[in-house]
Order: structure tokens, then sequence, then C-alpha cells
């Protein structure tokens, strides 16, 4: 019954999405509002649908409606249902029924927010979104069905994979992921509709655009931050990042949307880059749709896969199809997107925005070259290679380190052009920042040339970065009389756009030293102890007191209990854990993490003899990892600071800027709301 | 000179600039590209493509990939050194490494190294992967961790 629900359900949307797509498709091209709206209404129906379909695997898998394909193959009675709920998205069936459900979503989300605007653009957004959402409901009622029938109905199945259902993050970093990765497709969406409506030169779809990658970009950088954590927390090496396929998937596409939401400002202000605007956006939205190709056709997991199954075979096609439909749109439409601006000078922020795009273009090249190359060396000379982290460090650290730069020096200086003296002038304070970022880094031991380098231009941009919220803070204390919290706020408040992109440089700043600190100045030792021995890490005295079993209903958990001393005073216990769970010989190691502001203190149990009288276990001591975790979440925040929309803003910091041309800071220093919102759009 | 001309002129210098700025960043890209790729590549292999390959192969970054000798394994508990073979079913190639070895290591499973073959004959492992088998196979009657390891749970089953 439920099978049945939602495989028709899946079905009817299908239906429902090709009728929706001819009805915007003509409706737009005959400008008949009648189809059009027709079409709206088939948006809205394709997302009740599938909303039933992915209800309806929901109750199967909490229900253990075992004869549900999907559900005999990652449910199981003894998993808690917490995990039951989460294997939606556990493994390859279930994730692109979430993903067509999160693209539903979005398209209501679209139609909803912009029915009433003018003009074609919407009407080709809508019909290109119905495009991909096609082809995901295509894979669901084909190659990734979920609610085939099993027969005969198995009693029990194996539950998630193990690895899935070790931590809470399984429920946090997914979705978070998804809504960052579908979310590309709106942009992808608008910027496809403007080219069919002609209406790339109006700067209203662009307007539009960025503030849909914003939101999209938000969640990615937390879904990546989240999946460093959950792979921090449940891997057993004490690290976060290997450029591993998977992780450099999700990736990809947000260094292409990082570097969208910069140049894009260049296009509203200036009037360039419509032609790479628009390269940038197609470019994240087929690498999002590359990304899902990599981790869910088995290609990357393991070489051989390549020919097995035909769900790779489909992503393939509609990459070629996207590919060549845009490029023939793009060309076709070339005359409108010649570059109406100029740039004045080296020394501007549109400058620095385009050696960003470049960096930020070299990165992803890099990445992606990494990424694929096993597979084109499997292919083109039928070896075997593994393409590893030395090759991605070396690569990559410079131009992070050169990003890091300039994230510094965009904020100091203007739009347009500025005098060379001044330049230099208001570059000097985070010249000197760079300075004692060396020397810190170098009093603290680091000799690393990479990780000195971090520490030196993050240092720089931090200053720079500072910098611009404090001089505002004060001009507005000192013109406004306003209390320094309530200056900050308002100073934030009025040009949210500019001060959320601050906000996440931030973000990126504490971040990047973090991960710099934490790998430079990481102490690691093994060491097999008795009950009551004790393994000395960096000024951490960690005590083996016993092995101690658990029964769970869906595992078993066997775990080291420890003492951690510090100075020979007890501060706290830890329980690094192997679980063993009931469908896998192979136990799942779990960490035991205490975390401080200044660092973590990370164990792994590695081994132990069956009668427990020995421990094998791994003490890494790392400095400054939350701040990891912390600087993903004030990245987040800028881009909601930024999100949403103040029309008063863009008024204000125009006539603040045309009153005083050349000169940096220009804050609008309006103490109140302004009415005037005659340039809302 | 005109308004037009003097920006036509720095027109075309700001375009040679810009031209510079590109090759130079594109031409050291490049180069590190070659370079990092040529040198950071590592090679899967398994023992008899290993061996065919000789001196070819000994001191550069290999992945190695086979299964556990059974009755190969040697640990050393207090100094963590651990000795096993690796074969591919042809040939077998000895490994050391350093560091416990996972919990779920055992005879004949299968494991991928990463390291260097060494002029000795001995794979210097700085990385041990257990390969996890992506079906998962319940434990054999009497192997399950709740027997096996009976005398370590103190709790009665939830």
């Amino acid at each position: 019954m439920t099978r049945l629900i939602g495989a028709d359900a899946i079905l009817i949307a299908l239906l429902i999405a090709v009728v929706g797509f001819a009805l915007a498709m003509f409706g737009a091209r005959r400008g008949r509002t009648t189809l059009i709206e027709a079409a709206y209404a088939c948006v809205y129906t394709v997302f009740a649908l599938i909303t039933v379909a992915t209800l309806a695997m929901i109750y199967a898998l909490v229900t253990h409606d075992f004869s549900v394909s999907y559900v005999a193959q990652v449910g199981s009675r003894s998993t808690p249902t917490f995990f039951t709920v989460i294997s939606l998205w556990g493994s390859l069936e279930g994730s692109i029924l979430f993903w067509a459900w999160v693209l539903s979503l979005y398209s209501a989300a679209v139609v909803f927010l912009n029915r009433r605007r003018e003009g074609l653009l919407v009407p080709y957004a809508t019909a290109t979104l119905f495009f991909v959402s096609i082809f995901f409901l295509i894979l669901l009622v084909g190659p990734a069905n979920p609610f085939l029938l099993m027969s005969p109905v198995p009693p029990d199945g194996p539950g998630p994979n193990p690895l899935l259902q070790n931590h809470v993050l399984m429920a946090v970093h997914p979705p978070l992921l998804y809504l960052g990765y579908v979310g590309m497709s709106v942009p992808f969406a608008f910027a496809v509709g403007a080219m069919l409506a002609g209406e790339l030169k109006s700067a209203e779809w662009i307007r539009i655009t960025r503030r849909w990658t914003l939101s999209a970009w938000g969640f990615l950088s937390l879904a990546i931050v989240a999946g460093m954590w959950w792979s921090y927390e449940v891997l057993g090496w004490g690290g976060y990042w290997a450029w591993d396929p998977v992780e450099n998937a999700s990736f990809l596409p947000w260094l292409t949307a990082t570097a969208f939401l910069h140049s894009v400002m260049v296009q509203e202000r200036r009037g360039m880059l419509r032609l790479w605007n628009l390269n940038l956006i197609v470019a994240t939205f087929l690498l999002t749709i590359l990304g899902t190709f990599l981790t869910r056709s088995g290609v990357l997991s393991s070489v051989h896969a390549f020919s097995e199954g035909p769900i790779g075979v489909y992503f393939l096609t509609f990459i070629a199809i996207v590919l060549v439909l845009t490029v023939a749109m793009v060309a076709g439409n070339s005359q409108q997107l010649r570059g109406a601006g100029r740039l004045d000078t080296v020394v501007s922020r549109e400058a620095v925005f385009l050696f960003n795009n470049l960096f930020l273009t070299v990165f992803t090249f890099t990445v992606l070259l990494g990424t694929l190359f096993p597979l084109l060396a499997e292919a083109v000379r039928g070896v075997k290679v593994s393409v590893g982290e030395p090759f991605f460090n070396r690569m990559t650290l410079p131009v992070c380190a050169a990003l890091l730069f300039l994230m510094g020096v965009g904020p100091s200086l203007p739009w347009k052009r500025m005098a060379p003296a001044e330049a230099r002038r208001r570059l000097m304070a985070p010249a000197i920042g760079a300075v004692a970022g060396f020397v810190v880094g170098w009093l603290f031991g680091a000799r690393n040339v990479y990780a000195l380098l971090i520490f030196t231009f993050a240092a720089f941009a931090a200053v720079a970065n500072v910098r611009e919220f404090a001089e505002g803070t004060r001009a507005r204390m000192r013109n406004l009389g306003e209390r320094m919290p309530v200056a900050l706020a308002r100073l934030v408040g009025a040009t949210r756009r500019r001060f959320g992109g601050y906000t996440a440089h931030l973000g990126v700043i504490t971040l990047s030293v973090a991960v710099a600190a934490s790998s430079t100045f990481r102490t690691e030792r093994d060491a097999t102890l008795l009950p009551g021995e004790s393994l000395v890490v960096g000024g951490y005295e960690v005590r083996f007191n016993e092995m101690v079993g658990r029964e769970e209903p869906q595992r078993t958990v066997i775990a080291a209990d420890l003492t951690v001393l510090r100075g020979g005073r007890e501060v706290g216990r830890m329980d690094p854990r192997l679980n063993y769970y009931r469908v896998q010989e192979q136990p799942v190691p779990t960490p035991s993490v205490r975390s401080r502001p200044a660092g973590d203190l990370y164990v792994n149990l590695m081994a132990f003899t069956p009668d427990g009288g020995q421990a094998t276990i791994r003490v890494i001591v790392e400095p400054l990892v939350p701040w990891i975790w912390f600087g993903g979440a004030v990245v987040a925040l800028g881009a909601l600071i930024s999100i949403f929309p103040t029309g008063r803003r863009r008024v204000a910091e125009a006539t603040a800027e045309r009153a005083v041309p050349s000169r940096q800071p220009a804050y609008p220093l309006t103490a109140a709301p302004t009415t005037n919102a005659a340039d809302r759009a | 000179m005109s308004e037009g001309a003097r920006a036509h002129r720095s027109n075309g210098g700001r375009r040679a600039w810009a031209v510079i700025a590109l090759v130079i960043v594109l031409g050291a890209f490049g180069y590190l590209l070659y370079g990092g790729l040529d040198r950071n590549i590592v090679y899967f292999l398994t023992p008899q493509e290993l061996l065919a390959k000789g001196t070819r192969a000994q001191d550069v970054p290999v992945r190695l990939g086979g299964q556990v000798v059974p009755g190969s394994v040697v640990w050393n508990a207090e100094t963590l050194d651990l000795r096993f073979r690796v074969t591919d079913g042809a040939k077998d190639v000895a490994v050391h490494s350093t560091g416990a070895p996972p919990q779920m290591f055992r005879d004949g499973m299968g494991v991928v190294v990463e390291g260097r073959y060494g002029r000795d004959g001995i794979f210097q492992s700085s990385n041990l992967m257990v390969k996890h088998s992506n079906e998962y196979r319940a434990p054999a009657e009497g192997e399950s961790p709740s027997e096996a390891y009976k005398s370590l749970i103190k709790e009665p089953s939830a």
C-alpha cells in the first residue's frame, strides 16, 4: 500500500512535470498568461506529489515495511527510529528521492516568490527547473526506483551502513548538502531563463540570482564544515579533510559559487563580466551534477565500477545535454553578453575581484583535475593511480594564501580608482598585521612554509576586515552619538550586503588559521597499555583504567575507560569505543574527543585483547580545532546577513559614495531607517 | 593629447599588464601542476605488479593491495611493530608497519598499504587501510562480539 502510494506519486509527478515544462515553454513563447499560470500550478502539484512520495518512504521506513525495496536495503528492526528516519538519504535511491523533493521545494519557492513578476524570465526559469526535475524523476522511475516490490518480503533488513548510523551529524550534514547542492539549480534556472527570455541585459535577473546563490552557498558552506566535523568525529584518524573525491565533489561548486558571488558585484557595479558570470553559474550547476554523479555512481569508491549499474550513464547523458544546450544558448546570446565597463586601474576593488576569480578558477581546476585524474589515467593508460594529499596541498595552499591576501586587499581599496599613495596608506595596517602573524606563527614553532604563509596572510586579511567594522562603528559613534554595540549593529544592519561579506571573510580567516594550526602543531602517539598505565602526549596524561562493554539493540559497544590528567590532576574521563553492528563483522571506531577553545584531545581505541587486559590507543592533541567549526558557522552567518534585502541601504550607500567619490570608507550615516524605498525592486 | 587618445593608450597599457599577469600566473600554475602530478601520483599495484616493476618500484610511493597471508602476522604490542605478508594469489610481499593495526585486522582479509618498497625487499607501510567489504556479512555463529567479549560486558543487555 505505502509502496504503491509512493511509486504512483513519483510517476504522476513525472507526467505533471513534463506537462508543466511544455506549458511553461509554450506559454512563454506565445506570451499566454493562462498557460504560464497553469505551469505554476504544475510546480505546486509536483511539490505536493514528491512530498507525498517522501512521506510514504519515511512511513515505510518507520513501520519496517520490507516489501519496499529501499526499506529492505537500508532498514532494520533493531535500528533506533532516529537513524531509521535519516536513512532516507543513507543510500542511492533514497538520496535521489530526497534530492528530487528539495528541488521541488525550491521550485515551488521560486514560483511563489516571483509569481507576480512581469516578463518571461520567471516562466522560462520555471521551465528550466522542470527540465532538471524531469531528469531526477526519470531516475526515480527507472534506475534509482526506491519503491520496487520485494518478493518474498524479507523478515528483517541489514540496517543502514554502520558508518552512517554512528553519529548524529549524519542527520545534519546531508540535508544541508542537498539544500546547498540543489539550491544551485535555481541560479542556473534564472541564467537559462534570462537567456531564453532575452533579458540578459536587465539587472533584475542577476539580482534575483545573486540572492539564491547566496542562500545555496550558505547551506553548502555549512554542509562542507558539517561534513568535516562528521569525518573528524567518526573516522578516527583525527583529521577532517583528506582531499577525498567525495569531499572534493562538494567543494568544487562551492569554489565556483564563491567566485560568482564576488564577480557578480563587478557586473552590478560596472557592467563588466556578464559572460563570465553566466559561465560561473552554469559551471556551478554542472559541478553539482558531476559531484552527484561521482559520489552516487560508484565511479570513485571503486574505479572498476564505471560500467556497473546504469545510473552513471544517465548522469553523463544529462551533463552532456546541459553542456550542449547552454553552450549553444550562450553563443546565441553573445551580443548581449558583451561587457559594458572597463577596468580603470589595477589598484581598485574590481581588479581585486578579477584576481580573486582567477585564483578561484585555478583552485577549481586543480581540484577537478586531481579528482578526475585517476579516472583519466585508468581510461587512457590502463593504470590504477590515486592522487593524494601532497598534490592537493602543494597545489592549493599557495592559492589559499593568495586568496587570503586578496581578502585583505579588497576591502581596503575602493571601487574604480585610488591614488597609489592612498592605497599604500590603507594597506599599511594589514601589512603590519601580516608581519605580526608571521612572527607569532614562528614563535609558536611553525616552520612549514605553507603554514607560515597562511598565518601571515590570514592576519593581513583579519586586520583589513576587522578595520572595516571598527572604522564604521567609530564613525557612527562619533557622528551620531551611538553606543558601541548599537553603532555596530546599525552599521551591519544598514549595509548588510557589505558587512555580511566581511563577516563571511572573518569566518574563512578563522577557519584557515584553525586548519593551519591544527595540522602544524598536531602531536600524535600510539601505545599499548595495561590497566593503570599512562600515555603522555602534549601535556596530557591519559591513563587506561579498564575495558568495558555494553549491549545495545543494534550494536555491541566496547570502550576503553580512560582518565585524563593534567599536571597530575584529573580533568576528565574519556571512552573511545569500537561499535560492533550486528550486520557487519568489522567494528566502527568511535573516537572520544575532549574539546576546549585552545584545542582538542582526541583519543581513538585501536585494538584490545578479548580479556580486556590490554588496549592500544592513539592519542592526538590538536590545537584550535573547534575554531574550524565555529569559523564555518560564521561564514554561514555572513551569508545570512547578506541575504536580507535592504532597500534603503542601496540609496544610502549610493548617495554616500557619490558625495565622496574616491575616498574609502564611505559609510551611510543615517541613524534611523529612511523611508525612501524607491530604489527597491 | 585628447581625452580619447589618453584613454586609448592607458587601455592598451592595462591590457598588456593584464595579459602579462595572466601569463605569469597560468605559467606558474602549469609548472606546479606538471611537477605536482608527476611526483605525487600514487600507483595502485598488486604484489605481482610491484615485483614485476623491479627496481623502478623502489622508493616511490605505492599503494599495495592484496590479502594478508594467513599465519604471517607478527605484532609486537610493546614496540608497535607490525609485520605481515600481502598476497594476490600469485606473489607475496613482506610488509612492515609501525603503529597499532586496526582492531578488524585479520588473517586473509583485504588490505591496502600505502608506503614505499625498500631496497631490502620489505615494503615500509606508512598507512594501513583495511578494505571494508561493501556487503555487510553478519559475524559467524560464535564469533559475534557479544559472545567473544562476554567477559567485558558488565551491564545487562538493554
